[in-house]
């Protein structure tokens, strides 16, 4: 297989969809596109260090006692993969030789482009709502027809408040609405910008999605009510059941942020192998065979830009699903006795 | 003996994707399952079919949460360094 020795396919698609020090857009005849980002480190021997990831030069210079590591430069020095991982800032001593963390230990602070991205997509949300919010505050919208970026946002707004937030959380709804607001439009700016090509995979990072995840769960903490743990500690179930469902219900106060967490990662990152994987399979192909390369391709370039427009879709559906399921678990945290609806059906009369 | 050890040691990657292989058919089946009683159920009543649709995709949604908490287990099994 001595194709595959020199191009490894899961290398190439794990390299897209984790962290980087640059936005990385294409790389022409060794001419290298990018946007350098700010490299912020920590070690005990030197102190703080702050600097533009150009310093590095994609990993061919060695700059204020750090390298960052490429893959080529692991292989051709023989250094233990699972020791250097390529990618990640490893200090360097006299002779220019990286030192493994046990040694020097690096604290790598830097603003990578996951970080960015959500600053970036932070500004768009405060610009759009900042400036809806703005028109309405003037009477736009509510005297008159909404004008400009109140046509897209008005519907979209009216949707969570009649479809996620009314049905679940009934009359309590309002206190949280910007919580459901926040959660689909963070998410959905997020997802959406992260499909264009050379932006980092957000919502497909663990941290994002279990931060997201955290917020979600707090909500339902803050909001439970004596019914819930009535449930939870006696359930309305036969005697012997009872000890079946303690276990049950008291992992199941944290499995279902978890499920929301793992949902989310799992849609976006899958989203993207899928593109990636694509993509590849062409170059995997054109290694094999160069005409069969090209040959491919518009069949594979077809599949990837079908499998985009499903990436939208989904982006919007995730965004929802979240909102939904946090509303439905608010309002399951926080519903009234069984007891108040039992006088609300009049009975059928019978002739 | 040598059959069962080259299997066990020499396919570990392979065994992630059979793995999220299964997960694929799980969810297959599950919202091919709720397509199919939301369909019917609009079929009958197509004035519903707004309310129907909320709940399909909410409930697809559950399910595909379940099979890919699977694909990420076949996931880490693939690119986990065999142990």
């Amino acid at each position: 297989m001595s194709y595959a020795q020199k191009f490894n396919p899961s290398d190439a698609i794990l390299e897209h969809i984790a962290d980087a020090h640059e936005f990385h857009f294409l790389t022409f005849h060794k001419k290298v596109v990018s946007i350098p980002l700010p490299v912020i480190l920590y070690s005990k021997d030197n102190g703080w260090s702050i600097f533009m990831s150009s310093r590095f030069g994609h990993g061919e210079t060695t700059y204020d006692g750090y390298r960052l590591l490429e893959g080529s430069y692991v292989a051709e020095n023989k250094l233990d993969p699972n020791v250097f991982k390529t990618g990640k800032i490893y200090a360097v001593d006299a002779e220019g030789k990286p030192q493994s963390y046990a040694n020097v230990r690096v604290y790598d602070l830097s603003l990578g482009r996951n970080a960015v991205q959500v600053l970036i997509s932070v500004l768009i949300l405060i610009w759009i709502m900042g400036g809806v919010a703005g028109k309405y505050k003037t009477g736009q919208g509510i005297k008159s027809a909404p004008t400009g970026m109140q046509n897209a946002v008005e519907p979209v707004i009216t949707f969570i408040r009649d479809d996620v937030g009314k049905p679940n959380l009934g009359d309590r709804y309002e206190r949280f609405m910007p919580l459901l607001l926040s959660i689909f439009f963070f998410i959905l700016i997020n997802s959406l910008l992260s499909l264009i090509p050379g932006t980092a995979n957000v919502a497909g990072n663990i941290a994002f999605t279990a931060m997201l995840g955290i917020v979600a769960f707090f909500a339902i903490m803050f909001n439970t009510n004596k019914h819930y743990w009535l449930h939870i500690i006696w359930p309305p179930v036969p005697h012997g059941v009872k000890p079946i469902m303690w276990p049950v219900e008291l992992l199941g106060i944290f499995t279902k942020p978890f499920a929301l967490i793992i949902r989310l990662f799992a849609n976006m990152i899958s989203g993207h192998v899928i593109i990636l994987s694509f993509i590849i399979l062409i170059f995997i192909f054109g290694a094999m065979n160069t005409a069969l390369g090209w040959g491919t391709s518009p069949f594979f370039i077809a599949l990837a830009v079908f499998i985009y427009l499903i990436e939208i879709l989904v982006a919007f559906i995730q965004a929802y699903i979240f909102a939904a399921l946090t509303a439905v678990f608010i309002g399951m945290a926080s519903e009234g006795g069984h007891g108040d609806h039992g006088g609300e059906h009049e009975d059928a009369v019978m002739v | 003996m040598t059959l069962m050890t080259t299997l066990l040691d020499a396919l570990q990657p392979g065994y992630g994707a059979i793995g999220a292989g299964l997960a694929a058919v799980g969810a297959g089946i599950g919202i091919g399952q709720i397509g199919k009683g939301a369909v019917e159920a609009i079929a009958r009543q197509p004035e519903a079919s707004n309310d129907i649709r909320a709940n399909m995709i909410l409930t697809a949604a559950l399910v595909e949460g379940v099979a890919l908490l699977a694909a990420v287990a076949g996931l880490l099994a693939v690119f986990a360094k065999a142990a």
